[in-house]
């Protein structure tokens, strides 16, 4: 069974995540698509779907720590509409 | 300098004093702009080097062309990406599942004597399953091949020429994309007769003269499903119709439509379609052709060699570049609805903050059902284009198909649809896809009514309007 407390779990290590992209436009978008996501999803009751909608978050969770690693080797400049934080 | 070439390429500019004082006010003007584009060619890996803005209005001029509301030292510097219909970037999820081709998964997958040609193998199929699912077609009747452009070119040259001893007609559309427009033309070289079917201000064909086209040799006909240029959705299922009535085989090139909006090659009768998954947020250099087997459509292929893809595209596949292209349609599938509804919001902010400046036009279809909203072209009266796109560098845009904005040339497809000269060359087009945020629309509507404005007070074309003659009563002299 899958606890209210690992869904929160997941939802914030995954956020987490979503935030290490350096990349302005993949960051804006994993934020947004973990949010929407869990939003989109509150309602659900089903136990097996409650779990097979865990077990994708952990597996995109995965993703996520790969795919930010890469976008942390390979930076460009900010763009535009990004505000430069003094201290990285 | 490149200014200079666009200035001489005006028309409307015919007094070269005039010109000259263009080009020294647009040059300080791009000075002004806070080395923009200044990382040109080096070290973009390098991690931002904040310069002092050196922001100077042109001489003369009392507005300021930079924003006074924000401080640009704050700030990065690479432009924002609204360039979505020339190539999207690729998914992060996509590139993860394309990681495991470069790494482990090496096999070939036409390899059929070891694990490591089976397990790409299996791999490259259910790519193509995920494909073949967004049009509802069935897995066999895909055919990867290295993008939308040799799909149009293997279906545009390979189907009239199987059938080349009883049809030799072609009708496609004037709007089309280049690389369709070009087979065409070799085809008519090689004695085939091609009709180009004409369009109406909104970008539409007309049924009736597509009925009245279509002969008793008539073998192909090949309407694109959105324009990439203005984004308007042809009648698929009415063209379908027609088609499959007169038993002449439908090709779709599907570039810009493909997974953005909803296709059925059943429902609609589509035979041919062409995809590329560069515009999906897939991998550069895949695409497929979906070619129907039943009623069976034949075709001579362009590559022949090892036989594979059933013989119509030789050559062993790219399984990192396929499977991406699979990830992709996969995730398009999945997403539709989410980013749709995404897509629409922000390209509707966009419209309305664009619109709301003096002297626009939209265009495209008004009628929702036929217009792509993920992109929006839009039309500045009394500036040129390519000027504003000069001004515009911390944006990237394009005035048209980026196969042609080499060229200073207006768009022929503003052309078709029956634009002056005028507006086709004052058009600029906005695409909005999926990493679009919303910061990014509300900085683009800002800078291009500041900017607008700005050409404008330097124009002298716009002061003449204001005074109320109308332009098309003047004589130019000196040319």
């Amino acid at each position: 069974m899958t606890t209210s407390k690992q869904v929160l779990g997941l939802y914030k290590s995954l956020l987490e995540k979503a935030y290490k992209f350096d990349n302005y436009n993949f960051r804006e978008y994993a934020k947004r698509k973990v949010s929407d996501s869990f939003r989109m999803n509150k309602d659900v009751k089903d136990e097996n779907e409650i779990k097979n909608l865990y077990n994708e978050g952990i597996n995109q969770l995965a993703m996520l720590d790969r795919q930010t690693t890469i976008s942390k080797m390979f930076t460009f400049d900010k763009l535009v509409v990004e505000p430069l934080r003094k201290h990285h | 300098m490149m200014f200079s070439k666009s200035v001489r390429a005006t028309p409307f500019l015919k007094d070269a004093c005039f010109s000259r004082a263009f080009a020294e006010s647009i040059r300080q003007f791009s000075h002004g702009l806070p080395s923009r584009m200044a990382s040109k060619g080096k070290d973009i890996h390098t991690s931002t080097i904040v310069e002092p803005p050196k922001v100077q209005p042109p001489e003369g001029s009392t507005i300021s062309l930079k924003s006074s509301s924000r401080d640009d030292s704050m700030f990065g510097t690479r432009p924002i990406y609204l360039d979505v219909q020339a190539t999207t970037p690729t998914d992060p999820r996509v590139l993860d599942k394309m990681l495991t081709f470069y790494t482990g998964l090496y096999g070939n997958p036409h390899s059929s004597t070891h694990a490591y040609g089976w397990e790409t193998e299996k791999e490259v199929e259910k790519a193509r399953a995920h494909v073949a699912e967004l049009i509802g077609a069935d897995p066999k009747e895909i055919i990867f091949t290295s993008g939308a452009t040799e799909t149009n070119n293997m279906v545009i040259k390979g189907v009239p020429r199987f059938y080349k001893k009883t049809k030799r007609h072609i009708i496609t559309t004037q709007t089309e994309h280049k690389c369709v427009l070009d087979s065409a033309r070799h085809m008519q070289d090689e004695g085939y007769d091609v009709t180009y079917l004409p369009v109406n201000s909104e970008g539409l064909i007309s049924l009736d003269d597509l009925r009245k086209a279509i002969r008793k040799d008539t073998c192909l006909v090949s309407i694109m499903a959105v324009n990439n240029e203005i984004g308007v959705i042809q009648p698929l299922k009415e063209i379908g119709e027609i088609c499959r009535e007169h038993k002449v085989f439908f090709h779709t090139d599907a570039a810009q439509a493909y997974g953005k909006i909803d296709i059925d090659v059943n429902d609609m009768k589509i035979d041919l379609l062409s995809i590329s998954s560069h515009k999906i947020y897939g991998p550069k250099g895949a695409g497929a052709c979906f070619i129907r087997r039943r009623p069976r459509v034949r075709l001579e292929p362009i590559i022949t060699g090892g036989g594979q893809e059933r013989g119509l595209r030789s050559g062993t596949l790219a399984p990192p570049l396929v499977c991406g292209f699979g990830e992709a349609a996969r995730l398009m599938k999945e997403e539709s609805k989410y980013d749709r509804a995404y897509i629409d919001r922000l390209s509707e902010k966009l419209k309305k903050g664009l619109l709301s400046i003096p002297s626009t036009q939209f265009n495209g279809s008004t009628n929702p059902k036929y217009q792509y909203p993920g992109c929006v072209n839009v039309s500045f009266a009394y500036i040129e284009g390519e000027s504003l796109l000069m001004a515009l560098k911390d944006i990237a845009l394009s005035s048209g198909s980026a196969c042609t904005s080499a060229s200073l040339e207006p768009s022929y497809v503003l052309h078709a649809l029956g634009a002056d000269d005028a507006l086709a060359h004052s058009s600029i087009r906005f695409g909005i896809g999926r990493f679009t945020t919303e910061a990014e629309i509300d900085y683009v509507i800002n800078a291009i009514n500041e900017r607008v404005e700005f050409l404008r007070k330097m124009s002298p074309l716009w002061e003449m309007v204001q005074e109320g003659i109308d332009l098309n009563s003047i004589e130019w002299s000196g040319h």
